[in-house]
């Protein structure tokens, strides 16, 4: 079983990222379950979001403790949320900017989704789309087929830019 | 058709297979989705029902008791603190012998104000004289909903019925779901003491000492022949659609010397802790109780138990663990977890069952 905790704020979509990375990893024949930690919800504050992925049935509710992934979508959580913590040794950690920070030995891969989501003009209230390209960016990493993650994507999404933003990362990260 | 979907929206589309004639709701938290979800359906024209936004759900109920008995396949949702409002009404639905179906989501009851997780708010309704099951995946909350329907209809039952899931848990997390062609599988509805103008009849009227003891012992007959029922819908739903369920599940139980109790994501969870303690040289099974009313035949013979219950019933106990001790010969060991979504894992389960007690209550981060 593979486990993935994402790290955003309220109204960025972290929410909605675990579950199209849930969808894109069913689409590839895994058993897969997202779902948020649900807290006292609030636009900005950080709120955490888990995804896991198995061969096998999950049967697992409660939160995902030691992760093999993190995703941080918003970097200045940092500066109060510890994203490291329980991550497994030499667990990948997936950022979500230009350059890539050092964080203890894990691979760290960076990739400006932020920038991505404003070249398109991608942007939702006032807020940068992040959630469809980050799925391009784990395609690239090998967590989910860029196959399926287009698809989960554009069944989700009517706009075609989800799409493209998706590429975009795809082609930005370093795996 | 193999798709993902929450529990929340599993329960929208098997509510909506099965063709009901009348909705009616009051949105509240973590079920709004339910009941959101088939107003769209009624709005685009997907679902042909008579959908009634009430401002309460006693009215929620008390409409759903009233379309019922003039012969509508009838559905709400609730929560919490909605299932409590409408607690006259939902003893009015069994007396009154109107098979409403109902999706249950449970959570805490306040003060202090929680959202989360937790069975008391059914249990609080265990005699109103509903059926009530309990679910441990989407696709379970999907199944029981459709087969919910015809068992609440059968001729042999005419009770309602109440189908629960875990706050959140179920309800807000995202699993693979696969619909099913309903078909047949549902009858049409048809309620014997359906309201006709045709032929009026009395309804709801003053019923003395003479009388009255007889419609009770009526739904209790009724109660009881619902577990055949049951049965006879749960084979019928897997010769049909490949999907089997009884009143417990059992996991590894064959030759288990302690046997883990629990209802729910937690009895789900129970299956990791049990591999985990069968790692560990541990004999270990787990009954998930599906049905809380009417309660399952449990054979506990010989094993040490442990209950999870995810409730309390104050200067009592738990109130899985009672009803354990009630109907087998079992010395439960007794752990109150879960409460409010408090966070258990299976490696907590599994150190439940590692320090067990016969006949001892253990509430989780409490006690020493």
């Amino acid at each position: 079983m593979f486990e993935i905790r994402i790290h955003s704020r309220g109204g960025q979509g972290g929410v909605t990222a675990a579950k199209l990375i849930a969808q894109a990893a069913f689409r590839d024949g895994k058993h897969a379950t997202a779902f948020p930690f649900y807290g006292a919800e609030r636009r900005g504050a950080p709120v955490v979001s888990f995804v896991r992925i198995s061969d096998a049935p999950i049967k697992v509710y409660s939160q995902v403790r030691e992760p093999d992934m993190v995703i941080v979508l918003d970097a200045s959580v940092m500066d109060s949320i510890d994203v490291l913590a329980g991550l497994k040794e030499g667990g990948d950690v997936l950022i979500n900017a230009p350059e890539p920070p050092v964080l203890g030995s894990h691979p760290v891969h960076a990739v400006d989704l932020t920038g991505i989501a404003l070249a398109q003009k991608l942007v939702v209230a006032g807020s940068p789309i992040l959630n469809t390209p980050v799925l391009g960016a784990l395609a690239k990493l090998g967590l989910v087929s860029m196959e399926s993650a287009i698809a989960a994507i554009a069944e989700t999404f009517s706009d075609p830019r989800n799409v493209e933003v998706a590429k975009a990362a795809y082609a930005e990260v370093q795996a | 058709m193999l798709t993902i979907a929450t529990g929340n929206r599993a329960v929208a589309e098997a509510a909506k297979a099965a063709r009901p004639g009348v909705i009616a709701a009051y949105p509240i938290t973590p079920q709004t989705e339910i009941v959101e979800q088939l107003a769209s359906y009624v709005a685009d024209g997907s679902l042909d029902a008579d959908y009634i936004p009430v401002e309460s759900e006693h009215s929620a109920m008390a409409a759903c008791i009233g379309a019922s008995a003039a012969g509508a396949r009838t559905f709400t949702a609730t929560s919490s603190h909605g299932l409590l409002y409408m607690q006259e009404m939902l003893h009015w639905a069994a007396g009154a012998r109107t098979p409403v179906v109902m999706a249950n989501v449970n959570r805490a009851l306040g003060p202090g104000w929680n959202i989360w997780a937790e069975h008391t708010d059914a249990f609080s309704q265990r005699d109103t004289g509903w059926l009530q099951v309990f679910v441990g995946s989407v696709q379970e909350a999907y199944d029981a909903t459709l087969m919910a329907f015809r068992i609440a209809e059968d001729e042999r039952v005419l009770l309602p019925v109440m189908v629960n899931q875990d706050g959140f848990l179920l309800s807000h997390i995202t699993q693979s779901l696969e619909s099913v062609e309903v078909g047949d599988f549902i009858p049409p509805f048809s309620l014997p003491h359906a309201i006709d103008t045709a032929r009026p009849r009395g309804y709801g009227t003053l019923t003395g000492p003479e009388h009255y003891y007889r419609f009770r012992w009526d739904m209790e007959r009724s109660m009881r022949a619902s577990k055949e029922v049951i049965r006879e819908t749960e084979a019928e739903f897997a010769r049909r659609f490949g999907r089997a369920y009884g009143p417990i599940e059992e996991y590894r139980c064959e030759d288990a010397d302690v046997i883990v109790i629990a209802l729910g994501t937690l009895g789900k969870e129970a299956e990791v802790a049990v591999d985990v303690l069968r790692g560990e040289g541990v004999k270990a099974g787990s009954m998930r109780l599906r049905w809380f009313r009417p309660f399952p035949a449990l054979d506990l013979s010989g094993r040490d138990v442990v209950v999870i219950d995810r409730d309390y019933s104050f200067g009592f106990g738990g109130v899985v663990a009672q009803s354990v001790r009630a109907t087998t010969r079992a010395e439960p060991y007794s752990v109150i977890a879960g409460l409010g979504g408090q966070e258990v894992t299976y490696d907590d389960i599994a150190q439940f069952v590692r320090q067990r007690e016969a006949g001892a209550e253990f509430w989780f981060g409490v006690s020493d």
